[in-house]
Parts: C-alpha cells; structure tokens; sequence
C-alpha cells in the first residue's frame, strides 16, 4: 500500500512537469501566458538603491516574485598584471538557500558561476564602468569593485533581476575618497559609471521565445537566450544556455526585442536612481 | 583589410583534426587549431555516479572543460575554474541536443576537452573535437557538431580571430551549430555591436561551422572509411 503510495508519487512528479510543459507550448502558440502577460513582456520590476548602509552601492530588485540584493565593495588592491592601469570589478552571485528548496549551502554551482559571469560581460562590456579612471597607480594600486549578488528568492529569470540589481547599484555606488596614505577617508565620490547595459532574458518553448520567464516557464524551458544591450542600443553580450538551439532569425527577434525592452527598463532604473 | 596571419576576413586558420588517439578513452580526438592544440576525450554510456543525478528516461551528459597549467603565457592554478565550470556549461548546451540521449536511460556520458596550448578559440575547438570523439565512442547522434567564431576587428566582421585579434578586437561571437537542423546550440557573445553586425557575425560563424563540419567529416572517413573494405 504504502509502495504504491510512493510508485505514484514518483510517476507523477516525472508527468507532472511534462504535462505542464505542453500546455506552457501550446498556450505560447496562441501567444499568451499563464499569467496572462505577452510572450515580449516583462513581470513587475521594482528597483530600489541604497538599501544597505555598509555597502558603497545597493540595490534591491524584485522582478515578480524574484527577489535580489546587490551589494558593492570597493576596496584597493594589486592590479592584473595584463590590465595594470584598470580598476578591477569582481562579480559573484551567491543562490542560498533561503531562496528555493532545491538551493544547496556550500560554494557557487554551475548555475551561479554562469549567472554572475554573464551578468558581468554585460555590464563589462558595455564599458560601464570605467576602469581606467579606477587606477590609484598604475602597476601598483587600483580600486577593487566587488559585485556582489544574493538571491533571496527565486520566481525565475535570475540574470535579469541581477544584471538589473548589479547595474543600479553600481550606478549609485558612493566610494570612499583615499588619503595620502591610501587609506579610506569619510568623503565619498561616486564611481565612475557611464553608461547601463541591461540583460534580456527568453525562453524558447516548442517555437515560442518567451521574456522574463516565470519559474514555470523556466524549468519547462528547452533552452534560454540572454542578450545585453547598452544605451546606444548595442549588443555587448549574448548567451545561450541549457539544452536546444535557436534558428538565427530567433536570434535576431531576442536582440530587437531586448534593445526595445532594454530602454524601458533603462528607463525605471533612471527613475529609482533620482 | 590585412589580417595579422595575412588571412581573408573569411578564412578559418589551418585545422588538423585527429580521431581515436587516445587509448583508454572509449572514443577521443586531437585537434590543432591555428596555434591551439586540444585533446577531447569520452567515456560512457557508463554508470551514473553520483548516483542522485541519474534520469530514468535518458543519459546525462557531463563535460569537463580545462587548460593544462602550461597552456598560457603565465601560469594558471591548475583545476578548473569559473571561466571553465561556464565553459563546460555551455558545451553540454551545445551537444546535447545533438546526441540520442533517450537511447541510454539512467546512463551517463563523459566528455573531457583538456586544452594542452591555448591561442583564442578553445571552446570551438574544443567542441569541434568532443563531437569527432562521440562520433569515434560510437555514440549515436543526430549530427556531428561543429564550431567557430565570429567577431569584430578593426571595424570589421571577420571569422575565427587569432589571439592578437581577439585581444585587440571589438567583439567575439563563438558560435556552435547542427547542421542538419540549422540551429544554434553555442552563442556566446562578448564587445560591442549593432544589431545589423550581430546578424552579419552569426550567418559567418555559421558558414565557418560549415567548413569545420567537413573537416570533422574528413577525419571520421580517415579513421574509419577504409577498415569495412580492407
């Protein structure tokens, strides 16, 4: 009794997804959603900055029912020999385990390593920050920028919220001016952002590229496309994630519809950084 | 527009590819690609351990992506790292969808790229030679896999920058198709550019992973097209 019990239970957690998976398929043929939302529009997106007083720069951003902290470091350090007039910028991204039930303590997984990198060549890229104008001494002494993300719960699309988290709390990151001595004084200076490149994340599922996916949408997913785009509407990241592939006209839909949705976003992160 | 090895925007750097050269592995692979030279090993279909990852209904692929301490200009910390454990992602994204894995439930599939002397381009060339060596493990699959990049130097869209070109250029699109399928399974993408650019990079990348597929077709029949009649 108790083994049928259990037999069932198995099945069912293998159909389950699948029959939900097909009917994610065929509602995207018809263009829509579960929750009702067009196949190019984004869930709620709320930025707000300067929520953590011990960081330099932060950020909280939710994005439907993902949720995601960045906070920013800045410390100084030895320059990359390779790079020795540049500030450096670290991005990591921690999934605790607050976040999901399937979210695991200990160091950062395959899934985290490629949400902070992707997250950091969008932002890297688009030469936001400005490096060069992070050097103390050349060869000798940079700024350090550690970026760091901390997913508090997770509804889906997790590079998006971050690269949107990442980037708002760059751009109101206040850091420390150094004195003589290079040690860090109470006066403040802004980091030197020029520019807010913005992720675009979609799922293809069956023939449909969805944005922002849920976390349903998400874990039906066959595969996952990200493009950055900065504000002189120009492609300075791509990814594409998971199992699948994606004809080049599909390519070409995620980029225009990212550099369209990229501005609108560009355009609340302005707002919340009033 | 002169290209630091004198090549034509269009033009793949010499590729030597080489299967079954590996004793142990079930299938394997070397290639030279330009100034890159990378084994790719496979093993399996085999056990799956550990055993919580095992799927009732198909194999499970894993891959290893690593550079040999000596590979580069200055020494890398040997094991993989963050760049590695990304790159190892992202090609299972890209063979996976290549090979039959419903024919080997609650199995695994390991894949093993260990890149000896590294000169922009590894991933590609890696993938490039993970797919002759599935091919050479006898594994069934929909298509061979090849790749190539893309990218932008000079102002120009050209095909499969060398390492001066890529630490000078503008952009790097390393791209992975199925060419019986026509789909992109690797595109990664890295610089600045429009979105007509875009566009132009990826249909190059694909005709570059079209030469490459012929090649990898070339080193299959080297190994194996005469043994049935001999």
């Amino acid at each position: 009794m108790h083994y049928e019990e259990n037999m069932r239970v198995l099945n069912m957690s293998e159909i389950l997804p699948l029959i939900r998976k097909e009917y994610l398929i065929s509602l995207a043929k018809e263009g829509k959603r579960e929750d009702e939302r067009a196949l190019d529009e984004y869930r709620p997106l709320d930025i707000r900055v300067n929520v953590v007083d011990k960081a330099e720069g932060s950020a909280l951003v939710s994005l439907g029912g993902t949720m995601v902290f960045a906070g920013i470091k800045v410390d100084v350090g030895e320059p990359y020999p390779d790079t020795p007039e540049d500030g450096v910028m670290i991005t990591g991204a921690e999934l605790i385990p607050m976040a999901a039930p399937d979210f695991e303590a200990g160091p950062p997984g395959e899934e985290a390593v490629e949400v902070a990198r992707v997250v950091d060549r969008g932002i890297r890229e688009s030469k936001a920050l400005d490096t060069k104008a992070l050097c103390v001494r050349e060869n000798e002494l940079v700024r350090l920028v550690f970026v760091d993300l901390h997913v508090m719960d997770y509804d889906g699309n997790l590079i998006d919220a971050c690269g949107v988290a990442a980037m708002s709390a760059l751009a109101t990151c206040q850091m420390p001016v150094l004195d003589e001595n290079d040690k860090p004084t109470e006066e403040r200076l802004p980091l030197p952002v020029h520019d807010l490149a913005v992720p675009c994340t979609f799922v293809k599922l069956g023939d449909s590229l969805l944005l922002d996916p849920s976390l349903d949408e998400e874990k039906a997913l066959d595969s996952r496309i990200t493009v950055a785009t900065d504000q002189e509407h120009h492609v300075c990241a791509m990814q594409k994630s998971n199992i699948g592939g994606f004809s080049l006209e599909e390519v070409m839909h995620a980029v225009r519809v990212s550099t369209a949705r990229g501005e609108e976003i560009r355009g609340l992160m302005k707002e919340a950084m009033k | 527009m002169e290209r630091v090895d004198g090549r034509r925007f269009d033009e793949l750097r010499p590729i030597k590819i080489e299967a079954g050269v590996l004793k142990r592995a079930d299938g394997s692979c070397y290639i030279e690609w330009g100034k890159n030279k990378i084994y790719a090993a496979v093993y399996g279909p085999k056990k799956v351990l550990p055993r919580h990852l095992e799927k009732d209904d198909r194999a499970i692929l894993r891959c290893r992506y690593n550079m040999a301490p000596f590979s580069v200009e200055e020494r890398k910390r040997p094991g993989p790292d963050r760049r590695a454990v990304e790159i190892g992602k992202v090609m299972q994204g890209a063979l996976e969808p290549a090979i039959l894995m419903h024919y080997y439930p609650k199995s695994m599939i390991e894949i093993s790229v260990e890149v000896v002397q590294a000169n922009a381009g590894t991933r590609c060339a890696g993938i490039t030679a993970v797919s002759v060596a599935l091919a050479d493990a006898g594994i069934p699959m929909r298509d061979l896999v090849p790749s190539c990049a893309a990218g932008k130097v000079d102002g120009q869209v050209i095909l499969d920058l060398a390492k001066e070109e890529d630490n000078s250029g503008e952009a790097d699109m390393p791209v992975a198709i199925i060419p019986r399928l026509n789909q992109i399974t690797l595109l990664q993408m890295d610089g600045k550019l429009t979105e007509q650019e875009v566009e132009q990079a990826i249909t190059l990348a694909m005709q570059g992973c079209q030469q490459v597929y012929q090649l990898q077709i070339d080193a299959l029949r080297r190994k194996y097209a005469g043994a049935e009649y001999e």
